[in-house]
């Protein structure tokens, strides 16, 4: 049976795009599974009684090493911000490509710690800093100084120790351009060095909070069990930073949403299911609503998404035990059927992540298509024609070309870099200054102005004639090529329109990325936690592939 | 050290401040990246064209012939670049292509890099006594790498290289008969026995 990859019209919506989930393809996941083999050491610990001071932690395999350096600071209460205004953070973290030498440390601590206005080198790969959640970090440390592993209760409300503020990579303040990389089978994935650089840090803030109580008291204080390490992440605040991203990169995003859409057509074009990938299926399933019933949020819009979720497991919990049958051919198909049918989006993609867990047979080989050679694209084809251009709109741009941009509210927002922090932010069109510094972020309303361009142009004229006059519109000329060639490389929504849900765009990456427990704090960022359950540091050469279901 | 990728972003950035849209703003950024790829000094070229972009007025050439003069301004080398780019499978055609009066012309070759590797042909630009052979975008090869940043050349030529090789017939046949000592003479029987094809032709 030949089944068709999901419609991008419905998939590439941003309702649906801000329901996705975690998957097997997700990058933290794929990172551990490539670096399993790899070899873990703690190659520096110099921290002071209270915590501060440097650590080097490493990966090895054969002649290759990766270096996290960090430096641990004294941070006043009244200085620590998640914000991206701010200057000084709890910790300052630099991925290292190979040894790092004493010279380098010297000139990294001068640096890291300074972000932004530091300078780094071709030698480093990424750039991270992160802010101790306060709650969790003293009643650690108070609990392990008496002897005593801390509260359940507390470290489930918050679930990290740390939360990263911002992670850096690809050239940004002099790291590493991607093309000195490129050749490296093991980073052959998207973010990998950025998920490396995370769960390296999660392994520091274990070892930090051990030190500082084993320093408090030396007799009397233990160890932060293992199994309670594991059930702690890294945190990470999340703001608009992030959302252009997956408009600036559209090939990426394709790949992305590509790997997961062939997995799960794949899946659904399996005849017959083996008992023990039903039972992984199933054992995912049991095993969600103790991990949604974690999610903690305060934001009313994801408590009620979360809340629908849990309804809609329940449902289809029922549904798989009084109505369907797994014995049947192409179960997997008819589950799906039936869930786009029943549930809501929320709970439509949790599904698609857990039918994705049993078959890394499938899944694996689309993990190595996630990357994008982004420069073979870029040249446009001059030589094709205004007919070409025409019937790209018209197909891959359906529902935007039949928005009205002269009613306010599909152009009440813009997208523009901020002076201060040159970071990506939005603001009302009609009440703010600053509209004519806007980003080329305005996707569908500049594909229908060059819709309303080549209305009057002859079909036969080719491409390089019509930029002669119309340079103003090569930007998107220049995507609707591309466009034609990946199907899911377009957001299906109006970006400027007073409904946008930017969370929605956050969600969708970081849903790439492995994040879990989405807390939205306003419609504009959000707090996640990456790497809650996963293995340890030591433990990496025993990963369970299922450990986000555990 | 700046990265490319920080290059290529402030570049973009850059140009759209001094009035070029974003599309266009896209492709200068892309071209700083690749000519200080290749070592040819991009970003000051860019930055002295930009400190005079606003005060001086630049002849914008929209449809480029094979003589393309302009006595009192000189060429925009983005403009002319994007045509160059734009147009090339017709420019193509052409034997040879000339401007008089250009502009920071290393702005140029970027586009004309670009421009090879979509022509599949290698590409020669003289710009006044310097040389510069663009191959498919992989190498920009020239006789000058020194003071490359140049405010205006009098004449910038361009031509396009027939697919052709670098060495004679007879070289060829000389590596070619070298090579021929890695294979193995045939016996009667290897002859028989290690072709894996069938051994009668009319079966």
């Amino acid at each position: 049976m030949q089944i068709e990859l999901r419609d991008p019209n419905i998939i590439m919506k941003l309702s649906r795009l801000g329901s996705f989930h975690q998957s097997k393809i997700s990058f933290l996941r794929s990172f551990l599974e490539e670096f399993k083999n790899w070899e873990f050491n703690r190659d520096l610990f110099d921290l002071d009684e209270n915590g501060y001071g440097e650590a080097v932690y490493s990966l090895k395999k054969n002649k290759r090493i990766y270096s996290l350096i960090c430096f641990a600071n004294a941070l006043s209460d009244d200085e620590r911000s998640d914000r991206v205004i701010a200057t000084k953070w709890d910790a300052a973290f630099v991925l290292h490509d190979g040894i790092p030498t004493k010279k380098d440390i010297s000139r990294l601590k001068i640096n890291v710690p300074k972000q932004e206005v530091g300078r780094v080198s071709y030698k480093e790969l990424t750039l991270s800093r992160a802010n101790k959640s306060l709650r969790v970090f003293n009643h650690v440390v108070e609990s392990l100084t008496n002897g005593k592993q801390p509260n359940n209760k507390i470290l489930s409300d918050v679930g990290y120790l740390y939360r990263t503020t911002a992670v850096y990579g690809s050239g940004k303040f002099g790291l590493a351009d991607r093309f000195r990389l490129k050749n490296r089978n093991e980073i052959n994935g998207p973010f990998r060095l950025e998920m490396m650089l995370v769960y390296l840090i999660r392994q520091f803030t274990f070892d930090q909070v051990n030190h500082i109580a084993k320093c408090k008291n030396p007799q009397k204080s233990i160890q932060l069990d293992d199994k309670v390490s594991r059930s702690l992440g890294i945190g990470n605040s999340t703001g608009l930073g992030m959302a252009p991203f997956i408009v600036n990169h559209p090939t990426l995003l394709n790949n992305w949403i590509l790997a997961r859409e062939k997995s799960l057509k794949k899946i659904r074009e399996i005849k017959t299911i083996a008992l023990k990938d039903k039972e992984i299926f199933l054992n995912c399933l049991s095993n969600s609503y103790k991990n949604i019933a974690s999610w903690n949020t305060d934001s009313d819009f994801q408590k009620k998404k979360i809340n629908q979720l849990i309804v809609d497991l329940k449902k289809l919990n029922q549904y798989l035990k009084s109505e369907f049958d797994f014995n049947k051919n192409y179960p997997f198909n008819e589950l799906y059927l039936w869930i786009e049918k029943n549930l809501n989006e929320e709970c439509i993609e949790y599904t698609v992540s857990m039918m994705m867990e049993p078959y890394s047979e499938i899944v694996n080989p689309y993990i190595k298509e996630m990357s994008s050679d982004e420069e073979k694209y870029f040249n446009i084809p001059t030589d094709r024609t205004i007919s070409d251009l025409r019937n790209i709109l018209e197909n891959k741009y359906k529902e935007i070309i039949k928005i009205d941009f002269s009613k306010k509210e599909n152009n009440q927002n813009f997208w523009f870099i901020s002076k201060n922090k040159e970071e990506p932010r939005i603001a009302n069109r009609y009440e703010e200054q600053g509209h004519e510094l806007e980003q080329p972020l305005a996707i569908a309303r500049d594909i229908k102005k060059l819709y309303q361009k080549i209305f009057t142009e002859k079909n036969s004229l080719p491409i390089g004639k019509f930029l002669i006059n119309n340079n103003e519109l090569r930007h998107v000329v220049r995507r609707a090529f591309i466009v034609e060639k990946f199907p899911y490389a377009e957001i299906q929504d109006n970006i400027i329109g007073s409904k946008l849900v930017p969370i929605d765009m956050l969600r969708l990456k970081l849903s790439f990325f492995g994040a879990m427990k989405f807390d939205p704090r306003s419609d504009k960022w959000l707090r996640i936690t990456m790497f809650q359950g996963a293995p340890l540091a030591k433990e990496l050469n025993n990963l369970n592939e299922h450990w986000m279901y555990n | 050290m700046i990265s490319l990728s920080e290059i290529d972003t402030t570049c973009k950035r850059a140009s759209k401040a001094v009035g070029f849209s974003w599309g266009v703003a896209e492709e200068i950024g892309k071209n700083m990246r690749l000519l200080e790829m290749f070592g040819i000094p991009g970003v000051s070229n860019l930055l002295g064209y930009f400190n005079i972009y606003k005060e001086n007025n630049f002849k914008k050439i929209s449809l480029i012939s094979d003589k393309n003069f302009s006595e009192s301004k000189p060429f925009c080398p983005i403009v002319v670049g994007l045509n160059f780019l734009d147009q090339i499978n017709s420019l193509n055609n052409l034997k040879e292509i000339n401007f008089k009066n250009f502009a920071y012309p290393i702005i140029f070759l970027p586009f004309a890099s670009r421009a090879s590797e979509i022509i599949g042909k290698k590409i020669i630009v003289n710009i006044d006594d310097r040389k510069f052979i663009l191959s498919f975008n992989h190498t920009i090869l020239t006789n000058s790498i020194d003071n490359l940043k140049i405010e205006n050349c009098n004449s910038l030529s361009i031509n396009f290289l027939d697919n052709k090789n670098t060495f004679s017939h007879n070289d060829w046949n000389d590596l070619y008969e070298l090579s021929k000592k890695t294979f193995v003479e045939e016996t009667d029987s290897l002859k028989i026995s290690s072709a894996g094809a069938g051994l009668t032709d009319n079966d």
